[in-house]
């Protein structure tokens, strides 16, 4: 016997390493290490040696076997990896195709002030109150101190519905301020409520539509100012538009339901139209103390209670901030300016998250 | 208003620029809505004289004047006709910037000969369309003078805006007093000249309505002419906006805008009998001022003669009575009107004029005597005459008032830290009179002009309103609250807008909760949560009118005759909406049209059913039309209804509503196709929505395209979530298990029957079933549908053996079989 071992050693790891792919490979241990494979075969002789003999024979075919038994497995790792490789290269996408595509929704420019506004005043305690578009005469002017031969009336330019109310037709509210009444008549004070909702008066032009969006604020305790009414408002505009020393400016003016009544401007630039610089103002809402005779048609009684109000345009807050040019568009829904003015559902509106876009 | 800055002068006696007059205006509540100032623009031009004037060497057309300007002479090349050597012109050097060109001019050559500047036409000034030539001064026009200086136009214009409670500032004398409270200069003091009369007014005064009209003055003046206003008058009244007509229609204009005071003036003559009668309208018709007819009623207050009406009283006069350059005997009115029949008859007319204005804001009902005796003076001053004695109907009524101020409630209400001292001053300067004083409170008495003071009550004036249904333990003190605090009020109104309310120091709202309480309340929430999953889905959100033409309401709903708008803005939006639905598809439409066809938009907001507060819904309504998006992954398809359910119920799942309890009938409305449309039940009856594909006949009426899909969904109709504890899930550690199972139905089976039926054959061990597949054509039956669904088991306590396996399987097979009919397909 001219050392078998070595022999099959050698002839086997030829075989291995000449194995071009898995199956060959496996074929290859089937053929050495198998039932019937040539190490078995030795093995199976083992029986028939001495004790001696069997000791060092045994050794060295176990040696054999786990060092084919590694061989193999070498192999099959190298041959593993090409295999691999050649899958991956078959497998090639040109990646700079488009990826899956979905439509892309948005959220309408009035709404998303709307969260916003819900947002600064909610961090002030404000609630948000909302109520019917179709109003009775009475909350829409009689509670609000606008008699009927008011000259306000005359201004507000009012839809009348073909619905009676109770001795005059229904009318679509001119502004959110019914619901003031309908809060106060609701709730005690303290209140501080928002509502944002949509008005309508019979005007259209550039700069007008026939419904609109406002928004209102009431704000009733007992010891609330006129310092407050200005620090609440102040604090807004300046958190609204992001300019923490935005100038502000009250000036007397009037409405039937408060007293005394300012209107407030900001600093603006006439010529850029850029907020809170240049030397020229910008009215940007109305606000006053609650008229005595408002608290006293919801049943409050002035002595005891005071507070005040406040209203603004919710597109022309929007139109600054945004930069938007004609009103008509936020009504016409146009894809292209939805797209380009609208907000994504997934941007935030809460204070602690700010706008990262 | 508009007025010049030197009739505010007449009143006014102040230094201060116009810039600061405008600034102090606006901030004491006579906002300032425009400034003329021509001065501005005319200062570089100065008045020149034309040496000579020879033709151009080389252009036919075209004059080479030597101008002497003041400042030395200068040749200018001019094209104008009437250039001529010796005239007096208007000349703009060069740099000037002329308004009518919009251009500035520079030194130039024209034709070969120099130009160092330009002579100007009323155009190229801006000051009117004459361009025939270039303004042709009067020769003793002083040369090297400014233009507008000399031709009066150096005379600044302000216009103000009125707020409806200062009838007083209707009147140049009332912003005058305002001003000077406001430290803009001092109140010059006005008195009227004191006319004798002389023999009984021609006409005389019968006031059938003293509730309409109080008090009423008249006079005849004989023997004027009436003809045009002199130029300070005519300028006055051009630059306060109103064309002059002639002396007495100017005269009594003049008054209006002066001091607040309408007139009117009769023409003697043209007036039948010697009466005027204040009595009610009674369907008469006659031909106002302002060119038109007007039909009186019961509830106007008119002045008529023995002919019959002659005018709507502090409105419009008329037309008949009128005075024009043939008057020689004038009857001056001066009334006091109720200024709810004035305000009211204003508004059932529709008639806008100075007099209405300021009748029903309120006028001075203690100025009337002095008024008219101004008035005659003027009108003798101008027009020449002799005044008769005045004639009057009814009385001077009572306006005195007293308001009282504590002086603690300006810090208390206002915050402010003005002094008692300077509270009264500028009460004072305001026209008040102090009537007590001591440390804590002072009382007044509210001047005759201020109508909007310690009002409550008085005609016209404020009242209370207060709700129906108040308990008396409330509306009494409220009431009684009111009446004692409202003119004190009116005094605090008074000192800070006068005192500025810029002096009060700005203080932020007091902390109610550390953390503030949600400000939505969960039907709120609902919406923004809805807008958000519909904006996810890949839809815009729009916002559209609530109301649009009644035949498209009607074809998405009702379209009820109490839901019309009795005056709507255009024939096309004259009917409230039954829901957001018809205006976006009004909106779909002009998308398509402007050749954008795959529209997928959305609107939440109010849909209307009847008028009262509950009869409104707040709707989720979406509109998808077209085809998905293009591409090359998967291939773009047309929308289906299948998109359209999904989206409701993509709203109703993130809305909290238990998709498994929803169910679903074929009875949409007929806006939608009737086999291609479902209604979202929870419960029997209770409607959540309904989508499906749009009908064919609204898709072909609206411009949409046929298979468009929608849905509704009442955000109302969701129930606020339960507050109740739930059980922990148990996640089992046993493996789940999937079998499939194809069956052979009737194809007039419902899946839902059969899904349902499937997952109710085992409810411990069945964690879901879906459907994946439906088959329906020639490998089948005619009739008949495959429907294959995978059924997840779930086992909770020990893997599953095959024996449980079948055992489930045959309670399915046996369960869909009794619920639908259908067997196992083979």
């Amino acid at each position: 016997m001219s050392n078998p071992i070595s022999l099959i050693e050698t002839e086997a790891r030829a075989v291995i390493g000449a194995a071009a792919d898995l199956a060959a490979l496996d074929a290859a241990r089937v053929a050495l290490l198998g039932k019937s494979g040539e190490v078995t075969a030795l093995l199976k002789t083992l029986g028939g040696m001495d004790s001696e003999a069997r000791k060092s024979f045994g050794a060295a075919v176990n040696a054999l076997k786990s060092s084919l038994t590694e061989a193999l497995e070498q192999r099959r790792a190298v041959l593993e990896a090409s295999a691999l490789e050649t899958r991956l290269a078959a497998e090639f996408v040109d990646v700079s195709l488009p990826g899956r595509v979905e439509a892309r929704g948005s959220i309408h420019p009035i709404s998303r002030t709307i969260e916003e506004l819900t947002a600064l005043f909610g961090a002030m305690g404000f609630g948000v109150k909302d109520g019917p578009d179709i109003e009775e005469d009475w909350y829409n002017f009689g509670a609000l101190n606008i008699p009927a031969h008011h000259p306000a009336r005359a201004m507000m330019d009012t839809f009348y519905l073909k619905a009676a109310g109770r001795n005059k037709p229904m009318v679509l509210r001119t502004h959110t301020s019914p619901l003031q009444i309908r809060t106060m008549l609701e709730q005690k004070p303290p209140i501080r409520v928002i509502v944002p909702g949509r008005t309508y008066r019979s005007d259209h032009d550039a700069t007008h539509s026939p419904m609109f969006h406002q928004c209102e604020g009431l704000v009733i305790d007992r010891d609330i100012t006129l310092a407050h009414l200005k620090g609440c408002l102040v604090d807004f505009l300046r958190a609204y538009f992001e300019i923490p020393d935005l100038k502000a400016r009250f000036r007397a003016s009037y409405f039937p339901f408060t007293e005394p009544s300012m209107e407030i401007d900001i600093a603006w630039d006439r010529k850029t139209g850029a907020i809170g610089g240049g030397n020229d103002w910008l009215e940007i809402l109305g606000a006053g103390m609650v008229h005595p005779n408002v608290l006293a048609n919801c049943g409050l009684d002035p002595r005891e209670f005071q507070g005040f109000a406040f209203g603004m345009g919710i597109e022309r807050i929007t139109m600054l901030k945004h930069g938007i040019a004609d009103l008509r568009n936020f009504y016409e829904s146009d894809l292209r300016w939805l797209a380009h003015y609208g907000t994504s559902p997934l941007a935030p509106v809460t204070l602690h998250e700010g706008d990262p876009a | 208003m508009k007025f010049s800055l030197s009739w505010l002068k007449t009143h006014l006696d102040t230094e201060a620029s116009v810039a600061r007059i405008a600034e102090t205006l606006s901030a004491i509540g006579l906002e300032v809505e425009a400034i003329e100032d021509r001065a501005a623009t005319l200062a570089p031009f100065v008045i020149a004289r034309v040496i000579e004037a020879v033709p151009h060497p080389n252009a036919d057309r075209l004059r080479v004047c030597r101008v002497e300007t003041g400042a030395g002479e200068v040749s200018v090349v001019c094209g104008a006709p009437n250039a001529r050597s010796g005239m007096t012109a208007v000349f703009a050097p060069p740099g000037a910037f002329v308004p009518g060109t919009g251009i500035a001019l520079k030194v130039g050559e024209i034709r070969g000969v120099a130009s160092a500047g330009m002579l100007l036409s009323a155009r190229e000034m801006g000051l009117g369309e004459d361009h025939d030539g270039i303004m042709d001064l009067p020769d003793d026009a002083p040369v090297g003078t400014p233009y507008a200086l000399w031709a009066g136009l150096d005379d600044p214009v302000i216009e103000i805006g009125v707020t409806p409670n200062r009838g007083d500032a209707f009147a140049v004398r009332g912003v005058a007093r305002d001003l000077a409270a406001a430290g803009l200069g001092t109140l010059k003091p006005w008195t009227a000249p004191s006319i004798k009369g002389d023999g009984p007014s021609a006409i005389v005064w019968r006031d059938e309505v003293p509730a309409a009209c109080p008090w009423v003055l008249g006079r005849t003046v004989r023997g004027v002419r009436n003809g045009e206003s002199p130029d300070w008058l005519k300028q006055r009244l051009e630059q306060a906006g109103l064309r002059p007509i002639n002396a007495l229609a100017d005269i009594t204009n003049f008054f209006t805008i002066d001091l607040g005071r309408p007139l009117h003036v009769f023409d003697v003559n043209k007036i039948s009998g010697g009466e005027l009668v204040l009595r009610r309208g009674a369907g008469e018709v006659f031909r106002g001022l302002h060119g038109k007819d007007v039909t009186v009623t019961g509830d106007d207050c008119v002045i008529a003669d023995a002919a019959g009406v002659q005018s709507l009283a502090g409105i419009v006069g008329g037309e008949a009575t009128g005075c024009d350059a043939a008057t020689t005997d004038v009857f001056i009115e001066c009334a006091l009107f109720d200024r709810v029949t004035i305000a009211l008859s204003g508004q059932r007319t529709g008639i806008f004029s100075d007099a209405r204005q300021r009748f029903e804001r309120g006028i001075d009902p203690a100025l009337l005597p002095a008024a008219l005796d101004a008035a005659t003076a003027m009108v003798i001053e101008i027009c020449g005459g002799t005044p008769s004695a005045v004639t009057e109907a009814g009385a001077e009524p009572a306006w005195r008032r007293r308001a009282d101020l504590r002086f603690e409630r300006l810090m208390g209400l206002g915050r402010s830290d003005v002094t008692p001292d300077r509270a009264v001053e500028i009460l004072e300067a305001l026209g008040f009179h102090v009537a007590m004083r001591d440390a804590e409170t002072v009382t007044l008495d509210v001047p005759a002009w201020r109508n909007d003071i310690a009002a409550m009550g008085i005609p016209g004036g404020s009242t209370l309103d207060q709700h129906g249904d108040l308990a008396p333990g409330a509306a009494t003190p409220a009431r009684e609250g009111a009446l004692a605090i409202e003119p004190e009020v009116d005094l605090i109104e008074e000192v800070l807008r006068i005192d500025g309310l810029d002096r009060i120091v700005p203080v932020s709202l007091p902390v109610m909760d550390a953390v503030p309480r949600p400000s939505l309340t969960p039907r709120q929430a609902r919406t923004v949560r809805a807008r958000r999953v519909l904006a996810a889905r890949g839809m815009a959100e729009c916002v559209t009118f609530s109301f649009l033409d009644r035949a498209t309401a009607a074809r998405f709903g009702a379209a009820p005759e109490a839901l019309a708008v009795q005056n709507p803005i255009a024939a096309d939006l004259d009917q409230m909406r039954p829901s957001p639905l018809p205006t976006l598809a009004l909106a779909v439409a002009r998308n398509i049209a402007r050749g954008f066809n795959d529209v997928a938009l959305f609107e939440i907001g109010p849909g209307f059913r009847a008028e009262t507060p509950d009869g409104q819904d707040l709707i989720a309504a979406g509109l998808r039309a077209g085809a998905t998006p293009l591409s090359w992954v998967s291939p773009s398809r047309r929308v289906d209804v299948w998109d359209a359910k999904a989206d409701a119920l993509a709203v109703l799942a993130a809305l909290g509503v238990p998709v498994e309890a929803i169910s679903i009938a074929a009875d949409a409305p007929a806006h939608y196709h009737p086999g291609q449309s479902g209604v979202l039940r929870q419960g029997p009856k209770h409607v959540l929505g309904v989508f499906g594909t749009l009908h064919p006949s609204v898709c072909a009426v609206m411009d949409l395209p046929v298979g468009s899909v929608a849905f509704e969904i009442n955000l109302a109709a969701i129930a606020d979530p339960k507050k109740r504890k739930r059980a922990s899930p148990l996640f089992s550690a046993f493996q789940p298990v999937r079998r499939d199972f194809a069956f052979i139905a009737d194809a007039t089976v419902a899946a839902e029957t059969l899904l349902r039926a499937a997952k109710g054959a085992d409810r411990a061990l069945i964690a879901g079933v879906e459907l994946f597949d439906r088959y329906a054509g020639d490998k089948l039956p005619a009739g008949k549908v495959s429907l294959a669904v995978a059924v997840m088991l779930q086992p909770k306590d020990k893997s599953l053996t095959d024996t449980d396996i079948e055992a489930v399987s045959a309670r399915i097979i046996a369960a869909v079989a009794k619920a639908t009919g259908a067997t196992l397909r083979g």
